[in-house]
């Protein structure tokens, strides 16, 4: 876009900076805040059909569509109410911490090749820490509020984030170490052609890691049945108990942000990214199968393939909300130390001792081959994929002296 | 596109104004500001949520700096490790204070000079350190496109690829880190398995409290929770929906 703007329109250097910012910017708030009234209206549809009933109805025609527009005005003419013994600042800083880290991650997400705001060499690493930011938000709304409902909720909400980060950093590393990059851009590049060349697909292991991968996406979004931190039940609505009017719906653009996120993480990073499950514009002659030279029209339809993804992501979540009961704490915490870590350790050596036993699949010829770095600078005479298998070599060599 | 231009004028009349300014220091010196200025809050601030939030922030900030001189790893580790580690501190300040709400933490004059000092006599030996550095490189203008996360995997097993020989495909030092860096990872582990060992709760296993814990929920009550449980379900349908948090 920079480069478009300086060589083809004509704009300085700066002034194509900050164009290229803003655009960027505002097609990331308007994918969170328009996701979230589509998803919002979703949610009650879903939910309603589920208990058998019928949901919205009246609000905007027959399916009820614009109920989350009003209701997103009935939240801005709400009153916004402090209670007298809260911490001012940080209850109204809270929401916007928490609305905050969701749009941050957002930057460094490809929803297509090279649509991305910025492409980072490291973006699943930054976009898993970012999201763990969010909770932030979390916390200090529990605490400012000076209730006791609201701090049960987000002590509860911090001690589930920080245990399900470790399952969730071990999922995310068994992509990357296919992929051989951190980045995003390049993960789901290696995932086109044919579904099987999707890492869901790669070898049994990838399979199961990635329903690990969706549990721990839905416990760190907090969506139920791991939602401890709002548990209406027990904590009236938890962290977000004394929050009305439009600070209390930051919060829930947050949370759907956050949904939207972690679906469309899950798409790039196992079911494909971008690449649909059949290789259209390969088989119709508009693409050979890699990104850079795909026209527009291709890139677009990319861009449809993973939003699709990421909704399927999204009403998956939906469901698993309007099906399964809240766990308790306890049983939070046994789901994440005593099942999805040790799955997700052992399902990562799995993955690792099958790249290496059948570095091409069980029918040979079909798949990419994976796990290759694919940074120029190591390819070639000059490069350093030479010196990487001397040291190796030379490594193996001291380990057979020392141990005959 | 003519109306475009007329709009754009104005501000194009600024252009060599804006161009002249060197961006990448005007960004280095506003992450600069917010790390200082809430590394100060942190210090000046009475409250410790507060402090931790301050703390919290600055370390955003210097990931910032990091990510504005081009080295995403290390700003995506500072991010990880410093500003979510200070999210447990956050929540060690909560529930240390949580019995007094926004208990207030006075520190005493003797104390502030104390520390004034301290502070002094570091901030003197870093000015002193900084000093004396004959000359500093030139920072990279711009956004710095290098592949950072390998080139530090790379080292990790003793290919230093920024000091390689123009012609040699063998880095310059051969120093390889990967068994110090794992010998350090399985003692983490080891402390924090002891940790939690020695952090567990201690439930004594007498015969009474396996008879406590066998009467504890009987099935009627078990069912009873169920259906309580349903019940706030459906509650939920209608207010969490409706956006009513009142």
């Amino acid at each position: 876009m920079v480069d478009f703007l300086t060589s083809t329109v004509g704009a300085p250097g700066w002034l194509a900076w900050t164009v290229a910012a803003l655009v960027s910017a505002i097609l990331i708030l308007n994918v969170i805040a328009g996701g979230a009234l589509v998803f919002i209206w979703a949610e009650r549809k879903v939910a309603a059909r589920i208990q058998d009933r019928l949901g919205p109805t009246r609000t905007g025609g027959r399916f009820g569509w614009l109920q989350s527009l009003a209701d997103g005005i009935k939240l801005l003419a709400k009153e916004d109410l402090m209670p007298e013994g809260a911490d001012g600042l940080l209850f109204r800083l809270a929401p916007y911490v928490s609305f905050c880290a969701s749009f941050a991650a957002f930057i460094a997400l490809p929803f297509a090749f090279d649509v991305v705001g910025l492409r980072l060499n490291v973006a699943v690493f930054f976009v898993v820490a970012v999201l763990g930011l969010e909770v932030f938000g979390v916390i200090l709304a529990g605490y400012a509020s000076a209730s006791k409902w609201s701090l049960f909720g987000a002590m509860r909400e911090a001690a589930q984030v920080v245990s399900y980060e470790v399952p969730l950093g071990m999922c995310v590393v068994v992509p990357v170490m296919l992929a051989g990059s951190m980045d995003m851009v390049t993960i789901a590049e290696k995932q086109a052609g044919w579904f099987w060349n999707w890492y869901l697909f790669h070898d049994p292991f990838t399979f199961v890691i990635f329903w690990v991968f969706v549990t721990c996406a839905v416990a760190s979004v907090n969506r139920a049945p791991f939602d401890l931190a709002e548990a209406e039940s027990e904590l009236v609505a938890g962290f977000h108990t004394e929050y009305s009017g439009l600070r209390w719906s930051f919060f829930f653009m947050a949370e759907y942000g956050s949904m939207i996120l972690v679906s469309a993480m899950a798409a790039i990073l196992f079911l494909g990214g971008w690449n649909g499950p059949i290789p259209v514009a390969t088989l119709v002659g508009l693409s050979d199968g890699t990104g850079d030279t795909a026209p527009y029209v291709v890139r677009l339809f990319g861009l449809a393939n993973l939003l699709g993804k990421a909704t399927l992501g999204v009403l998956m979540m939906m469901w698993i909300r309007w099906t399964l009961p809240r766990l308790r704490i306890d049983q939070v915490m046994t789901t994440c130390l005593k099942y999805c870590t040790p799955i997700a350790a052992v399902m990562f050596a799995g993955v690792m001792l099958w790249q290496v036993l059948l570095p091409g699949g069980l029918v040979p010829g079909v798949r990419r081959p994976g796990g290759e770095i694919r940074e120029g600078w190591l390819e070639g005479p000059g490069g350093r994929r030479a010196a990487v298998a001397e040291t190796v070599a030379a490594d193996s060599e001291k380990v057979a002296k020392v141990m005959p | 596109m003519m109306p475009l231009a007329i709009a754009a004028s104005p501000i194009l009349a600024f252009a060599p104004l804006v161009a002249a300014i060197n961006w990448h220091s005007v960004f280095f010196l506003l992450f600069a500001v917010i790390a200082c200025g809430f590394a100060i809050a942190v210090v000046a601030a009475d409250n410790i949520v507060r402090m931790a939030l301050y703390l919290v922030f600055s370390l955003g900030a210097v990931a910032g700096l990091f990510f504005l001189a081009g080295a995403e790893f290390v700003g995506a580790m500072q991010l990880m490790i410093y500003v979510g580690g200070t999210l447990v501190l956050l929540v060690f300040g909560v529930m240390l204070t949580a019995q007094t709400p926004f208990v207030a933490i006075k520190s005493s004059g003797g104390d502030r000079v104390l520390a004034g000092f301290v502070a002094a006599a570091l901030f003197a030996t870093l000015l002193l350190a900084s000093l004396s550095v004959p000359a500093w490189r030139q920072p990279a203008s711009g956004v710095v496109q290098a592949p950072t996360a390998t080139p530090l995997g790379m080292a990790l097993v003793g290919v230093r690829v920024d000091e390689a020989p123009a012609g040699s495909p063998k880095g310059g030092h051969s120093r390889r880190y990967l068994l110090p860096f794992e010998i350090i990872s399985i003692h983490l582990l080891v402390v924090l398995v002891g940790a939690a060992y020695l952090a567990r709760a201690k439930r004594r296993k007498t015969p009474r409290a396996i008879e406590v814990a066998a009467s504890a929920e009987p099935p009627a009550s078990v069912a009873a929770h169920a259906a309580h449980a349903k019940l706030g379900r459906s509650d939920r349908s209608s207010s969490v929906l409706t956006g009513g948090s009142e």
